[in-house]
């Protein structure tokens, strides 16, 4: 139930570009057609839950067992850092389909403070391993709705005739302005969602 | 390129909020008052600063295969020191910015400065490309603050303008943040054009 919780709070409630705000760069970027934002979307569910596992574990198993927490920020960049080429160089052996696919995005991601923010968030949220995978993976997935969904708006945009001031990124932050002021419906989900489950 | 130039070059022609659009995540996320806004710029302008200075210095010996890495580690030791003189000096700011004072890591700007000039000008040169730049960002967020304390909360920096009754919460919340961005964007266009 918790895990449920989790999931859905961090979709819809607290969605991580529409109100925390992590990960604005790709969202403004690569939000100008459909398809590059799913690819967009793909590699970082895959690079984000990887990458929370081994923060968690380098948190865990070295930092806080040599009393080195202070190096965390180093630490965590030099991983992500690493791991996003690793994934590169692996899927590119591995599976020339999918780093056909995800190719051009991947080394994008390094400097996505999306996956820098959630590594440190699960850490400073006190979660397990378990809570910390499923808000990983469930964090890409919200990304993954609004960066779509924001695509949708921008492809309908190309076609309208904007005021002049208002072209470029203007309109570009209205409009997210407008999709981020939808999911603040979603405001209060998780509260019910915890009274119903009895978590509180 | 004379040092004033450099300085005038980051706050108008090249400034990192209005013209290049670097650094969003901080500048949306950190500005629901003329203050934290303010902070958050001072902060990154303190790294861009640092890191500007010592990438230079370190330009001829960096080989060129390497040197995003380099960079990188150079700006998230300068983080860290920041960080740690933040939480231990100034406990308000750390309250406010929180999460964000790490991410200034992966802030674009300073990244985006290290490759575009510092790698390539004398560490003097890069000094001053980061205050101009860092005072821009500085003053695209403070001036993004203002705008939203003031709608949101009817105050600049904390002293009350408006009474209670005439404050759009909005303003205050993520929407706020976004819708105010581009009608400043907007205005910046007009002025320009």
């Amino acid at each position: 139930m918790e895990y449920i919780l989790i999931f859905v709070s961090a979709i819809f409630v607290n969605n991580i570009v529409l109100s925390q705000f992590l990960g604005i760069c790709p969202f403004l970027g690569v939000s100008k057609k459909i398809d590059t934002s799913l690819g967009m979307s793909a590699a970082v569910a895959f690079v984000l839950t990887l990458a929370t596992i081994v923060t968690y574990l380098v948190q865990k198993f070295v930092l806080e067992a040599f009393g080195l927490q202070y190096l965390q920020t180093i630490a965590f960049i030099l991983v992500i850092a690493s791991l996003v080429q690793m994934v590169e160089i692996i899927l590119k052996k591995v599976s020339p389909a999918l780093y056909q696919a995800l190719g051009i995005f991947l080394p994008l991601i390094t400097t996505n403070c999306a996956v820098l923010g959630v590594a440190i968030l699960v850490i400073q949220k006190d979660f397990n391993l378990l809570q910390s995978v499923v808000y990983a993976f469930s964090t890409a997935i919200g990304f993954g709705l609004a960066l779509t969904v924001f695509a949708g708006m921008r492809e309908q945009l190309e076609l309208v005739k904007i005021p002049k001031g208002m072209q470029g990124m203007a309109i570009v932050m209205l409009s997210a302005g407008l999709l981020s002021l939808a999911f603040m419906g979603f405001s209060g989900v998780d509260g019910g969602l915890r009274t119903l489950f009895g978590l509180d | 390129m004379s040092y004033f130039n450099i300085i005038r070059n980051g706050i108008i022609n090249e400034n990192p909020t209005f013209v290049l659009m670097l650094g969003m995540c901080p500048t949306l996320a950190t500005t629901t008052s003329a203050m934290n806004g303010m902070s958050m710029g001072l902060a990154t302008m303190a790294v861009l600063i640092c890191t500007n200075f010592v990438i230079s210095c370190l330009k001829t010996i960096t080989p060129d295969k390497v040197r995003i890495p380099v960079f990188i580690v150079v700006i998230a030791a300068f983080v860290t020191i920041l960080q740690m003189v933040i939480k231990a000096f100034l406990p308000d700011v750390d309250k406010a910015l929180g999460l964000f004072i790490p991410l200034i890591v992966v802030n674009c700007v300073i990244l985006g400065r290290a490759e575009a000039f510092a790698a390539k000008n004398s560490p003097v040169a890069a000094l001053f490309d980061g205050i101009g730049i860092g005072l821009g960002f500085t003053l695209g967020l403070t001036l993004l603050g203002i705008c939203r304390e003031v709608l949101g909360s009817g105050a600049i920096f904390g002293f009350t303008l408006l009474p209670e009754t005439y404050n759009i919460l909005l303003f205050v919340l993520p929407p706020g943040a976004f819708i105010t961005l581009g009608f400043l964007i907007a205005i910046v266009n007009k002025l320009k054009a």
